[in-house]
């Protein structure tokens, strides 16, 4: 019996992906205000990765997508440290965190905090472990 | 009967005609004899359901309260896009793992094209 041929779910994973990635981005800026946040957002980013590795093959998605992961989860670890030791700098308590309003050219009145940056370092470590358990058990060759 | 009640109604018949066709799906599931006739219950039947009472909801929130959610729009379009494509992965590995079709089949032309590869 020859290979299938995966035409369908080739097609539709293209067309997927490209969703659960904009849900997964909107998960991870929404967790400010409502459900969401960096784990979520994290974690629906990691399942993207990995319907592309179910669809497609593993060295395609490596060529495609050359990051190694474990770097991912480190720098995630990293940045959360560093927004942790940034309010020391400011004569603040370790992981202090604050927020304030500034008028950006496209959004208009925008609500930045740098809690997002500690999220930002929440959700790169859980893509990292995510997608290097699956990879790593993955490949047993 | 103003606009919010009769604009409340349809979203109230269409949550009610997708929970029917749920219910009808889930029915077709246990009545239907084979793998292949069971898929094709459960999906497009059950994904007509969650479109419907997806959409009653989207109606509802959006009249009611003034929200359009974007997110449902979104898992409207997943739903319809993903649901059919998941039946046909699950028929076509039930094929090629040898599952027999119902007795009542007559005709099975994949066996031919695939004996002759």
């Amino acid at each position: 019996m020859k290979k299938p041929n995966d035409v369908i779910l080739h097609s539709v994973t293209k067309a997927a992906v490209v969703i659960i990635l904009t849900f997964s981005i909107d998960l991870f800026f929404a967790g400010h205000h409502d459900p969401g946040g960096g784990f979520i957002g994290g974690l629906g980013f990691a399942s993207a990765l990995t319907l592309l590795l179910l669809a497609f093959d593993i060295e395609w998605v490596r060529e495609n997508i050359p990051i190694d992961f474990k770097v991912v989860t480190a720098s995630g670890v990293l940045i959360a440290v560093l927004t942790g030791l940034g309010s020391v700098v400011f004569d603040a308590p370790f992981l202090s965190q604050t927020f304030d309003y500034f008028n950006l050219p496209i959004f208009g009145k925008t609500e930045l905090a740098t809690a997002v940056i500690f999220d930002f370092g929440v959700a790169l470590a859980v893509i990292g472990t995510a997608v290097t358990i699956i990879l790593s058990i993955a490949e047993d060759r | 009967m103003n606009a919010n009640v009769s604009s409340e109604v349809i979203a109230a018949v269409l949550i009610l005609v997708g929970t029917i066709f749920s219910f009808l799906s889930a029915v077709g599931l246990i009545r239907l004899p084979d793998v292949y006739t069971r898929s094709h219950a459960a999906s497009k039947s059950s994904t007509l359901g969650v479109l419907c009472t997806l959409l009653g909801a989207l109606l509802y929130f959006w009249i009611t309260d003034g929200y359009f959610s974007i997110r449902l729009i979104l898992g409207i379009f997943f739903v319809f896009l993903t649901a059919p494509v998941a039946a046909h992965l699950i028929c076509r590995a039930a094929y090629r793992s040898n599952v027999e079709l119902a007795k009542e089949s007559v005709q099975d032309d994949l066996k031919e094209v695939l004996k002759r590869d």
